[in-house]
């Protein structure tokens, strides 16, 4: 085949659609506007209910009751419902035991799984077979609601955070995914700082994690969506209303409907909508998760696959 | 099993300089060790720092996976919370029952149900769920344009990092009783919705739930399967006279057979255990005859009714049952051919 060159190809921009191959039939426009409708109607189904709660949180109450209850054109915006939520009470202290709970407990959880993964990582390690049968096992059973509970409460963990971090601190699941990433960091590297000296836990901390930033990030996002979502251990284990974290308090607010402590009067009388405040409530707890994953999003990928199905 | 012909650390390097040399009984033991293979005792000392890494998390599992497993003997237990206030000590001091709580459970219509409400559900969302993401990813992947697919992914990952009180809440604002769609009804005189209090839909709602939550997540499995076929197949196909659809259904299908079959034979696995959090939200909205799942009824007998023994004894036949199926589900996966969970 003789190439005419007739002109210097465009460098392809990052978001530049790859070039067809010749034998690809070209799309109909029948064909296109159907898979672009398809598409279209699956995001806003996603992202519909998140638009109007959020612009009901920041609507004022004489907006809420003229739209008669959730508001999906902004009118009034104001952020009365988050400044209430926020100035002390039930909502900003349930919000900072979340906050702390996740940033503890990611950091703990993440602490022993990259040790455990490392150590799983070295084939030909002694015992590493064994560890790795203990660890998958659990993947078939558990050992049920009932015994876990009553181990925890004889641990003496009830109404301690420490029963909120220890009972599900680690995932095998992402301690394989660890694993089988830090197993296809080339051997020579790793025999290289050996040779120049450096320990197993220098080596893990100076040359795998760093080359393994892509997958670090999925799984310490994973940890911390975990432990931000998690609800359950909390009304278990938790007895004492102040401790509980900001999923529990939105279950009372938004599924029972009941006004957030403090902030009952305020509703009855002033200005603020009790809807936008249930509405706030909601956006506190989907905030940092919807803010942080599209960063690791495009990482998602490669880290769910190196480990996933893997013994 | 690559191994290096680097010693590890410097009693590997002893020992490999050693071992040629030593000659036999010097020792003591008489047995010279076999070529390439390391005394434990050396391979403890070159490996030491391995199993200190890996202590933590062995001692987390060991001690919230493997010693609960002991505390189901309260199963066969009449177990009494009251004789101490700690657990384990109550379980040494509380009379044993024999198969009394497991006799009780199957005469138990409230179990029955619990154990028809899982199966339905399950079979509902494989019917209704299971091929969504498929498609989608059909679908993403048939777009050419980078920055059409990058943007839908991002939107259609996203509620899989929602908690499920988060998903239920704004199903409640939109479904409820007070809710977005039965405000619109009711304003155009129509009545209203009650769909989250009917215990006659409410299987589909938890199906509609799981759906919008992690369909979109549930892709990428089948992305990277698709992203993985050599273009030249579809090419060959094309040459062959295959238009678009035949190419469907003879490159793309077939890629994802393995993946489609791995999935479906987990999902077949865990079928008992069907979206406890998310049901135990709506449960007393719905009441438990539709709601109630096995996960539910455990926890409902346990820990609200502090019926301890009787709860164990229906979590231990669950647990037993599902650790069946599966063992049976990773074995069909590989009498078919595919990995499985574990290696065999």
């Amino acid at each position: 085949m003789t190439a005419v060159i007739d002109k210097p190809a465009r460098t392809p921009g990052r978001w530049a659609a790859p070039p067809r191959p010749v034998w690809e039939e070209k799309a109909g426009p029948a064909g296109l506007a159907a898979k672009g409708l398809v598409l279209l109607l699956a995001c806003l189904a996603i992202l519909f209910p998140l638009w109007i709660v959020v612009v009901t949180s920041l609507s004022t109450r004489k907006a809420i009751d003229e739209a008669g209850g959730l508001v999906m054109i902004p009118t009034d915006v104001t952020f009365v419902a988050y400044q209430e939520l926020l100035s002390g009470g039930q909502v900003t202290r349930a919000a900072a035991v979340s906050i702390g709970v996740t940033l503890v407990g990611t950091l703990f959880s993440m602490a022993v799984s990259v040790l455990c993964a490392y150590g799983l990582s070295r084939s030909g390690s002694l015992g590493h077979r064994w560890v790795l049968m203990v660890l998958l096992a659990t993947m078939f059973f558990s050992a049920g609601l009932i015994p876990t509970y009553l181990l925890v409460q004889s641990l003496g963990l009830t109404d301690s955070y420490l029963a909120l971090i220890l009972p599900s601190a680690i995932s095998v699941f992402n301690i394989l995914v660890l694993r089988g990433f830090f197993m296809g960091i080339s051997q020579e590297l790793i025999d290289s700082a050996r040779i120049d000296g450096a320990g197993d836990f220098r080596i893990l901390w100076r040359i795998v994690m760093p080359l393994s930033r892509a997958v670090l990030a999925v799984i310490t996002l994973f940890y911390a969506v975990g432990y931000w979502s998690a609800w359950f251990n909390a009304s278990l284990y938790l007895n004492d209303q102040d401790m509980m974290p900001l999923q529990n308090v939105m279950i009372q607010l938004v599924q029972k409907q009941e006004a957030p402590v403090g902030l009952g009067q305020a509703i009855k009388t002033g200005e603020l909508s009790g809807l936008a405040v249930q509405m706030a409530v909601m956006v506190m707890a989907l905030l940092p998760v919807a803010v942080l994953s599209p960063f690791v999003q495009r990482h998602f990928k490669k880290g769910m696959l190196t480990g996933a199905v893997k013994g | 099993m690559s191994h290096s012909t680097v010693p590890r650390s410097r009693a590997e390097a002893e020992a490999t300089e050693k071992t040629p040399a030593a000659p036999d009984g010097a020792t003591g033991t008489g047995k010279k060790p076999p070529a390439g293979k390391l005394s434990l005792r050396l391979r403890f000392r070159r490996d030491r720092a391995l199993l200190l890494m890996t202590l933590p998390a062995v001692l987390l599992v060991l001690l919230f996976n493997y010693v609960p497993i002991l505390g189901n003997v309260v199963a066969f237990q009449n177990y009494d919370p009251y004789i101490s206030d700690n657990g384990i000590v109550s379980i040494l001091h509380s009379p044993w029952v024999g198969l009394e709580n497991f006799q009780r459970i199957f005469e138990d219509s409230a179990f029955w149900n619990a154990v028809q409400n899982t199966l339905v559900l399950f079979f509902l969302q494989l019917v209704l769920y299971f091929p969504i993401p498929i498609l989608l990813a059909l679908l993403i992947n048939s777009v050419v344009r980078p920055r059409v697919r990058a943007i839908s992914q991002a939107i259609l990952y996203l509620p899989h990092f929602f908690s499920w009180v988060l998903v239920v809440a704004v199903f409640q604002q939109l479904l409820g009783g007070a809710g977005l769609l039965s405000t619109l009804l009711r304003d155009h005189g129509y009545d209203g919705l009650s769909v989250m209090t009917d215990p006659d839909t409410f299987k589909f709602l938890v199906t509609a739930q799981s759906v919008w939550k992690d369909a979109g997540w549930g892709i990428i499995v089948f992305l990277a399967a698709l992203a993985s076929v050599s273009p030249d197949l579809y090419e060959a196909a094309a040459m062959d006279g295959a238009n678009r659809w035949r190419r469907m259904w003879h490159v793309t299908l077939p890629a994802l057979r393995p993946v489609i079959a791995l999935l479906l034979v987990l999902r077949v696995g865990d079928a008992l255990t069907v979206g406890f959090e998310q049901i135990l939200l709506q449960r007393d909205a719905v009441g438990p005859g539709a709601a109630e799942v096995l996960d539910t009824f455990v926890w409902w007998n346990g820990v609200r009714n502090q019926d301890f023994g009787f709860a164990a004894a229906a979590g231990l036949v669950k647990g037993v049952i599902s650790l069946g199926l599966v063992l049976i589900a990773n074995k069909v996966a590989h009498l078919m051919g595919e990995q499985g969970v574990y290696k065999k």
